[in-house]
């Protein structure tokens, strides 16, 4: 029997589940020579905020056991490049789902860069990143207290009438799920979880961290277990669809996370290690769905 | 890019502390360096390519790292998941008629496979290559298989002049159109305030996905941020802000 990996995620129909998450596919473009993008579900880009930013120093990237620790700090071209370059490009090449994900170091700024991207033709969706972990005074500040994560809804809410948006929320907080319900109460459409995790590592010989930033976000395969918990915790909290996001590097992962309560989800660290990650793990789906007796993606969300 | 299987034909200790990785079975790369998948290690590892041929190709790494430790272990035989045809590479069109390379350590193996293509192009070749000690001297017949002249220096004076490659530009008779260097930054830094007259230099830089999408490794230039894995890892002279 044909296999139906398609879902519906905020009133748009994904030809899969399966979503190259921010940070791990640049704006799409980079890999457009190395695979069909058309077989990508959606495509989550590279987080933006209003001017371009360079980002940390380098070193940014610190390797683990079953994961990685970034501290790019959001470099980007800024939100008009975005729109009027990116986007447009992209959407030439690409008829999957575009996904924007915007970030802020004020209410304003995220105000100001959710408009533009609900008026950009081309994207379909809005990630409203709250959770950057990498840069100070912004992201992560307002995705850790249920208050300001409403407030950022509420003032992007206010500005979006074109595109579904969804909060991208942190797994460094103390309860999780009090920030999903104040996000939802607040507008959101949708929720993705997780970001990263707050982490470091230190190199032994010059007894230094690894990292220029000290601090940096880890994920990979480690976090794919708390991720899960985080996804299940919210999905039976909050009645918006969610797109699972932590650690998911097989299609059996993608399923479970789904089981969980994902209606799409997010492969990222996976990405940097093996570039073609996301299309192998969309062509093993139907074996891993045959062996599952599942007929249509659709029927196990949220299913425990 | 592509994402290639390649069989380890020999892995051996060719000088101190480093190792030369010959694989075969999928063809010769393009592009400057590789990206190695090293169980149980989560990123992959980027090495230069130092030489190609019809089965596949050459890299020489150092054991600096709990990575490479481990490469060093592996037997023949043994399949290596491979990202290849990665980086932009030293352009060997930009040299005229006479060109000058310039290596520190195992910044000589790629400026070997820079080496072979000038030589190809029939063009003039005089390398200076840099060493601590004499025991970690690595394709010095190899060069002078390609070169006009080739120039050993040893910081203990074991093999070649004393010193640094810089102390040995400055006493040399240089006759060049255009510099090629790759090693430590801090001596490609010297290199590039020595020398006159354009050149290029092959920076390092830690990396998350090699390819140019992750912009782990990001560094400011001259003509603004650029990433080392995909606009690079080799920039013009002017372009590098040391």
């Amino acid at each position: 029997m044909v296999k139906d990996l398609s879902v519906q995620l905020g009133g748009l129909r994904l030809n899969n589940p399966v979503i190259p998450a921010s940070g791990t596919f640049g704006f799409g473009l980079e890999l457009a020579e190395d695979m069909d993008l058309n077989v990508l579900g959606g495509i989550s880009l590279k987080g933006t905020t209003r001017e371009a930013r360079y980002g940390n120093p380098v070193p940014r990237i610190a390797d683990c056991t079953s994961g990685m620790i970034n501290s790019v700090g959001l470099q980007n071209p800024g939100i008009d490049v975005l729109v009027n370059e990116k986007v447009p490009a992209l959407r030439k090449i690409y008829n999957g789902a575009i996904i924007a994900n915007i970030s802020g170091f004020s209410v304003e700024e995220y105000r100001e860069n959710c408009a533009k991207a609900d008026a950009c033709e081309g994207i379909d969706l809005i990630e409203v990143n709250v959770s950057c972990p990498n840069v100070h005074g912004g992201g992560l500040a307002f995705g850790t207290s249920a208050q300001s994560a409403a407030q950022v809804t509420a003032a992007v809410k206010e500005v979006c009438h074109n595109k579904p948006v969804f909060i991208k929320l942190s797994p460094n907080v103390t309860d999780i799920v009090e920030i999903a319900r104040a996000c939802e109460d607040a507008g959101a459409d949708g929720l993705t979880l997780v970001n990263t995790f707050l982490a470091m590592r230190i190199d032994m010989v010059r007894r230094k961290p690894v990292l220029a930033n000290t601090l940096g976000g880890f994920s990979g395969p480690a976090i794919f277990p708390i991720a899960l918990r985080m996804v299940y915790q919210v999905a039976h909290a909050c009645h918006i669809p969610i797109m699972g996001c932590g650690g998911v590097s097989s299609a059996r992962d993608v399923v479970e996370m789904m089981m969980a309560g994902a209606t799409a989800v997010q492969v990222g660290a996976e990405n940097l290690r093996n570039p073609f990650a996301c299309p192998e793990i969309i062509e093993e789906l139907p074996s891993v769905m045959e062996e599952l007796h599942i007929d249509s993606l659709k029927d196990i969300i949220a299913c425990i | 890019m592509k994402k290639k299987v390649y069989k380890i034909e020999t892995n051996r200790l060719i000088a101190a502390d480093t190792y030369e990785l010959v694989l075969s079975g999928e063809g010769p790369v393009g592009g400057e360096f590789v990206h190695l998948e090293i169980p149980p290690y989560f990123l992959r590892r980027p090495f230069s390519v130092c030489d190609t041929s019809e089965s596949g190709l050459t890299l020489l790494y150092k054991t600096v790292g709990q990575g490479t430790r481990t490469l060093a272990a592996l037997p023949k035989g043994t399949s290596m998941n491979v990202l290849t045809g990665l980086g932009k590479g030293f352009s060997a069109d930009a040299c005229q008629t006479s060109a000058l390379l310039v290596g520190g350590g195992l910044g000589a193996a790629p400026l070997y496979l820079l080496a072979k293509k000038l030589h190809k192009q029939g063009k003039h070749i005089t390398a200076v290559l840099g060493f601590n000690k004499a025991d970690e001297i690595v394709l010095r017949k190899e060069f002078e298989a390609l070169c006009d002249k080739v120039a050993i220096t040893t910081l203990d004076g074991s093999v070649g002049i004393k010193g640094f490659v810089t102390d040995a530009l400055q006493a040399m008779m240089l006759n060049y159109d255009f510099f090629y260097t790759c090693g430590p930054m801090v001596m490609m830094k010297a290199v590039c305030g020595v020398l006159s007259g354009p050149g290029e230099a092959s920076l390092e830089e830690r990396m998350g996905c090699g390819a140019g999408f992750c912009y782990g490794c990001t560094i400011q230039t001259t003509r603004g941020p650029r990433r080392v894995c995909k606009d690079g890892p080799v920039f013009k002279k002017e372009e590098i802000v040391w």
